[in-house]
Parts: C-alpha cells; sequence; structure tokens
C-alpha cells in the first residue's frame, strides 16, 4: 500500500461513504452471434443457407433415373437446335430411285479386311405378282460414309445457307439409316427434323397453360367469392370432359386456309386450352392455404401491398412445385398433337412432326411390307417416358416435406 | 341424401346446356360446310335449274339459316331424340348412330370392369407381397402402361397381328355379320373381337388404378388395427378382406370421374386405328367433313354420357361410404 491510498482510505472513511460494489449483470454493447453456442461446421453451413432452387437441384440430382432422363431429354433438345447439320439429307428430298428402301445397314469389314464405317449399294428388282420393289443388297460396291462433311445444301433455321453435315453418304452411294417412305425420303432426316416440332410443341403449349393457369388460378385464389365459384364451375366441366373429342372438334375449326406454320400456333393454343384447368387449381389451392401462412400476415403487417404479397412471397414460394407439375403435363401435350397429326386433324404438310410422320403408317397394309414406317413410334415412346421420370423427379425434389 | 341428388341433376342441366352451345359453335366456326363442295360441282356443270337446286341442298340443311338459329333447332330437337339430318346420304342422324352408340357403350363398360377386375387382382397382390419382385414386376407393367399412347400399342398390335399371325385384328366383328340382324353368333363374334381394344384403351387406366390401390392398401395395412388384428390370430385372408380391402376399394368407385373420360378418350383414337364400327371414326368422318348434325350429336352423347357416368360414380360412393353420405358430400 502506498501512502496516497492509505490518506484517500483515512479521507474517505472520514468524509464519504464507500463507493458500491460494481453491479453483477452487465449488458454487452458487442452485436450477439447466436453461432457461438451452436457453431455450424462448413457443411452444415452450405445446406442450411441454400436457396430453395439449390436444394432442389441437390435432390433431383440424387433421383439416378430422373437424372439420365433429364440428360437425354436435354441430349434431345439441343439436337434439335442443330437438326439440319444432323440429318444427312433434307426432309422433302425425294429420292426418285430409292422408294420404301429398307433401312442401310452399317458395316464396318468388307471381304474380311477392315474398311471402316460403309454402306452397300442396294439393288433393286420388283415382285413379278405384286409388283413390290424387292431391296437387296449389292454387296459388290462399298460406299464409305464421310464424317463432317459437305453434302446437301440447306436453309439453317431457313435463314443461313449452309452445306455442313455431320456424316454424309459418298459420292453416288446413299445413308438411308432408317429406310425411306412412300416418296423415298430419308425417315432418320425426317425423324430429326419432327423432333424439331414435336419437341417443341410441348413446350409451347406449356408456357401458355402456364400463363393461363397462373392469372385464371390467381384470380380465383385472391377475389374468391363468386368470381371463385365460377372459375371452380368451368375447372370442373373442363377436367370431366374427355379431351380427345373436344380437341378434334377444335383443330377441325382451324381453317384450311392457314399457313402450316399458323396451323402449327393454333394447335399449341388448343392443346393449352384444355390444360391450365389443373395448374389453375394448384394455383388457387396454395394461394388459399399459403395466404394463412404466418409469414404472409408478417408480410401484410410490415405494410406489404397485396401484389407484393402475391408477387414476391407467395407465388415463389411454390413456383418450384408449379413447375415440376408443368414437366409432368408436357408428355401428354406431345402425345395430343401426334395424335391429332396422326389422325390428319392436327399439323398437316410439309410441316413435319412424328405425328405427321406416323399418319403414313395408317395403312396397316404397307407397314406391313415397310415396316421402317412405324419407327417414329420408338422416339415418341422414348420422350414421354423419359419426361415421365424426370417429372416424377422434379415432382418429389421440389415437395419439402418428403 | 336426396337433396344431394337433386341438386347435382340441377347442376347437369346447365353443364350439358353450355357444353352443346359450344361444341356447336366450335363446329360451326370454319367456313364452309359439307354440302360446299357439292354446291360447287352443280354450280359448275350449270344447268337452267342450278341455284334452284343450290337452294333446295341448303334448306334441307337449314344451312341457309344463322348458326345460331340452327342450333336452336338441333337442340330442340335433341329433346325428342331427332338430331336432324346428316349430309351423309341424307339420312337421319339418329338412324345412323343407334348402332354404333350401342357398340361403344359396351365397349366402354367392358374396358371399365377389365379395368376393375384386373387392377384389383394385381394392386391386391403387389401390396400384400410389397418389395418382392411379383410387386416390381407390376409396378414395372404399371409404369410402361402409363407411359405407351394407347394408339401407339394399337398401331403395333395391328402391326404385330398381321406380320406375324396373318390376321388383322381391325374390326369388332367377322366380316359376315356386318349388316345382318343381332344373333348368338354374331354376339360371339363381337366378343371376341372386344378382346383386343378392350386392353388396349384399359392399359393406361389400369396402370393407374393399380398405383392407387396399391398406395391404400398399404396405408391401411400399416394401421395399429391390422396390427391388432394380426397379434391376436386372425387368418391373413380374413384380416386382409374383413376392413382394410374395404377402405382402400373407395377409389374404384371415386375414380370414375377420371377413367371415364380417359376411357371415352381412348376408346375414340383406338377405334379409328383398329377401324371399329363405334362412333370414334364417325366422329371424326362428321368433323373433316363438316357435317355438323351428326358430330354436334356425338359430343352431345359423349357429354352426356361422361356427366351420367361421373353422377352415378358419386352416388355410389355416398351409397357405399358412410362417410360421405352423411356429410352429404363428395370428399375430395
Amino acid at each position: 500500500m502506498t501512502a496516497m491510498d492509505e490518506a484517500r482510505q483515512a479521507a474517505g472513511a472520514v468524509a464519504t461513504p464507500p463507493p458500491a460494489p460494481p453491479p453483477a449483470h452487465v449488458v454487452s454493447k458487442e452485436p450477439w452471434d447466436p453461432y457461438v453456442a451452436e457453431k455450424l461446421t462448413a457443411e452444415q453451413e452450405r445446406f442450411y443457407m441454400a436457396g430453395q432452387w439449390k436444394l432442389m437441384w441437390w435432390r433431383l440430382r440424387r433421383h439416378k433415373p430422373a437424372v439420365i432422363c433429364g440428360g437425354f431429354l436435354l441430349f434431345m433438345y439441343l439436337v434439335t437446335l442443330v437438326s439440319e447439320i444432323i440429318a444427312p439429307y433434307d426432309q422433302h428430298t425425294r429420292h426418285i430411285r430409292h422408294i420404301f428402301a429398307p433401312p442401310q445397314g452399317i458395316h464396318l469389314f468388307h471381304e474380311g479386311s477392315f474398311v471402316g464405317p460403309f454402306t452397300y449399294g442396294y439393288k433393286m428388282e420388283r415382285d413379278p405378282d405384286t409388283l413390290q420393289r424387292i431391296y437387296t443388297e449389292d454387296k459388290s460396291t462399298t460406299h464409305p460414309v464421310r464424317f463432317f462433311c459437305l453434302g446437301e445444301s440447306y436453309e439453317f433455321w431457313g435463314l443461313i445457307e449452309g452445306r455442313f453435315h455431320l456424316a454424309c453418304p459418298s459420292e453416288g452411294g446413299t445413308l438411308f439409316l432408317l429406310g425411306t417412305d412412300r416418296l423415298g425420303r430419308d425417315m432418320f432426316s425426317r425423324i430429326v427434323y419432327a423432333a424439331r416440332i414435336s419437341l417443341t410443341v410441348g413446350l409451347f403449349g406449356i408456357s401458355l397453360s402456364f400463363v393461363l393457369g397462373l392469372v385464371i388460378g390467381g384470380i380465383a385464389g385472391y377475389y374468391g367469392g363468386w368470381i371463385d365459384n365460377i372459375i371452380q364451375r368451368a375447372i370442373e366441366i373442363i377436367k370431366s370432359f374427355p379431351h380427345l373429342p373436344l380437341w378434334l372438334a377444335l383443330s377441325a375449326a382451324l381453317p384450311v386456309t392457314w399457313s402450316p406454320l399458323l396451323v402449327y400456333f393454333g394447335i399449341t393454343i388448343i392443346l393449352a386450352l384444355l390444360d391450365w384447368p389443373g395448374l389453375a387449381r394448384a394455383v388457387r389451392s396454395k394461394l388459399l392455404s399459403l395466404r394463412e401462412e404466418d409469414f404472409a400476415t408478417a408480410a401484410a403487417l410490415m405494410g406489404a401491398s397485396p401484389q407484393r404479397i402475391i408477387g414476391r412471397h407467395l407465388i415463389p414460394s411454390f413456383m418450384s412445385h408449379l413447375i415440376a407439375s408443368a414437366t409432368l403435363s408436357i408428355p401428354s401435350m406431345i402425345l395430343a398433337e401426334t395424335a391429332l397429326s396422326f389422325l390428319g386433324l392436327g399439323l398437316r404438310p410439309p410441316i413435319t412432326s412424328w405425328g405427321v410422320l406416323l399418319n403414313e403408317a395408317t395403312d396397316i397394309n404397307v407397314v406391313a411390307v415397310n415396316w421402317w414406317l412405324m419407327l417414329p413410334v420408338v422416339p415418341v415412346i422414348l420422350v414421354i417416358l423419359s419426361f415421365q421420370f424426370f417429372g416424377d423427379g422434379l415432382r418429389d425434389a421440389a415437395d419439402p416435406y418428403h | 341424401m336426396l337433396r344431394y341428388v337433386a341438386k347435382r341433376f340441377l347442376i347437369m342441366v346447365p353443364t350439358l346446356v353450355i357444353i352443346s352451345f359450344l361444341v356447336f359453335f366450335i363446329i360451326t366456326l370454319p367456313p364452309g360446310n359439307c354440302v360446299t363442295a357439292q354446291i360447287d360441282e352443280i354450280l359448275s356443270s350449270g344447268g337452267s335449274n342450278a341455284m334452284e337446286k343450290v337452294h333446295q341442298l341448303e334448306q334441307l340443311y337449314d344451312l341457309d339459316k344463322p348458326w345460331i338459329q340452327r342450333y336452336a333447332i338441333w337442340a330442340s330437337g335433341t329433346l325428342t331424340w331427332d338430331f336432324g339430318l346428316s349430309c351423309q346420304d341424307n339420312q337421319p342422324v339418329s338412324q345412323l348412330i343407334g348402332e354404333r352408340i350401342a357398340l361403344t357403350m359396351v365397349m366402354e363398360i367392358s374396358t371399365i370392369i377389365f379395368i376393375w377386375v384386373v387392377s384389383f387382382i394385381i394392386g391386391v397382390y403387389a401390396a400384400t407381397h410389397q418389395y418382392r419382385p411379383g410387386d416390381y414386376i407390376a409396378s414395372f407393367i404399371g409404369f410402361i402402361g402409363l407411359a405407351i399412347p394407347n394408339f401407339l400399342l394399337a398401331l403395333v398390335l395391328l402391326y404385330v397381328g398381321k406380320r406375324y399371325f396373318g390376321v388383322s385384328v381391325g374390326g369388332l366383328m367377322d366380316p359376315q355379320y356386318i349388316d345382318q340382324p343381332w344373333s348368338w353368333a354374331k354376339t360371339r363374334s363381337v366378343l371376341e373381337h372386344l378382346i383386343i381394344p378392350v386392353i388396349v384403351i384399359g392399359t393406361a387406366g389400369t396402370a393407374g388404378m393399380i398405383r392407387r390401390l396399391r398406395a391404400n392398401l398399404l396405408d391401411e395395412l400399416q394401421k395399429q388395427y391390422v396390427t391388432t388384428g394380426r397379434a391376436k390370430g386372425l387368418p391373413p385372408l380374413k384380416l386382409l378382406m374383413k376392413y382394410p380391402l374395404r377402405h382402400a376399394l373407395n377409389p374404384f368407385v371415386s375414380d370414375i370421374g377420371h377413367i371415364l373420360p380417359e376411357v371415352i378418350s381412348g376408346s375414340v383414337i383406338v377405334s379409328v386405328v383398329l377401324s371399329l364400327p363405334t362412333t370414334g371414326p364417325m366422329l371424326l368422318n362428321a368433323l373433316k367433313t363438316q357435317d355438323t348434325n351428326l358430330a354436334a350429336t356425338f359430343l352431345l352423347l359423349v357429354a352426356v354420357l361422361t356427366v351420367i357416368g361421373t353422377l352415378i360414380s358419386d352416388l355410389l360412393l355416398a351409397a357405399l361410404d358412410p362417410r360421405i353420405r352423411l356429410q352429404g358430400g363428395r370428399e375430395k
């Protein structure tokens, strides 16, 4: 103890009462870090901070069939971007000397020696009784397939002239991978070109029906009352009526004078017209249940306008779910287009879709002899199956409660 | 209950009126009509009384009147089973469609029965043998059935039948019975020919039904009363039949509302592919040739069938399930 302390003590004892002990509880001014108590690992943090879409993607990735099918669909859509390059021929080129030619096999070995991929020529005879064309392989000459080559000219998306192909027949040879049809047009090229139409019909149709469903369902869910009632009844009627006869009637009503492109858009509109009720119903019920949630109340208390609540808070929270269910109705649209064109009431040549191609397979007597006319069935089924699996996976991934 | 039925009937009437109105409007939308070609022909061949003939034709089909008036004539006629004239051979529509409607209904009802029987057997088997090979096979078949569109299936079957068995699968009776009066032999022939279309139309519905029945039954089998029953030593079959199965069977009735439109759509296109003498090909033809009365009548009858089918399924469900009956409404 120093002398000064002693002096202070002495003075304090006499003049002032001793100072109060410091308060036991102190409120810190430092900002509080909630993660001090429960430290998150890097892995956990990544998971908790991830957005809705990221979570969905992680869950989708675990669903192997959905990923494979999604990849296949992506591949198909990429192919439609460059149909002209993939297809060895133009879809309308007629090969008069090769009518109803069977699929040409790709060979690698000629008379025991390796030549690389090549095709044999055709030898055509006529059956003396039925006058049917009978094609046999002409094994005397080989026609090596050329790759990354210049072949038949085309207009890329109708805009740019080009001649580049992924594969072309050799000079004087042919490359009919899937045979030819009644006018001698290459089936493989036609199927590739048709994919562009068939696959986009579903996309355009679904975007249209998506907008319709969102708007109509939103109106029903937001206003309620008699408007909701009328929309509900309309949905019930449309949903309970068999679609195909109605589609038939609607597409029969498209004027014959319309250009093929107009007919194409007409068909997508028709497909969307009967498809929106499912989406509208989903939007309505989601809106009704979500607007009772706490976060909607909180937003309302903070003074958000109804538009902002619906647009910023409600719709984004079920958008993933909506997109998943929309994906599931793309295949039915593709199928509907195929069915309509197959029946001759949908798209019309010169526009080529898988349904238009199958329309040529309606006469069973022709198909029984020329089985390759049925081949467009294969891509239809593959695409439908893929959309089914992919949509299922997407729906499971979008559902936070599973 | 009575109020519920009355209400359903009251809703039915405006529904049918709206549908028939819309359908008629859609069909008359495109320019031209079913006798345009005929009129052109008459006019081009000329002759002294060409205009008169054209006028007669137009009057015969009421084509000189606006469509709303034609709708009124047709709609008031439907109440007395008079659907006006068809452009095909000038015959009254009611005569043309009689047998076709009957055959279509036979086909559709058989399809629904087929869906019930097959999905009952497979669904119950799949649910009681969960995660065993049988279950996987059933699920796989179900998925394929859902994915392969029925008209493509019909096309493939037609091809296989023609190519490998040399038989044509098409038609609904042997050729010698066409236009013959009904007899035992004809009925048998029809039944034989029904098998393939029924299977083709029914696959998609069956697949969906199997999925639902399996899911429902699995839910039910996991409940505690089933465990209790098993613990008390109830024989497995009785344990299955007594309550869980009855619960799980609800969708069989309630789903007619979903399945019926599907079956009708399917029957239209499949019968076109297989060229069956049902309503499908005739409807397609009528739409293509703008045969307004015929097409509108077909579509109206389709609507009536659907609405009545849904009504019957709702009433059956109410009769079967006390939970719904006592609430007086359909349980969603």
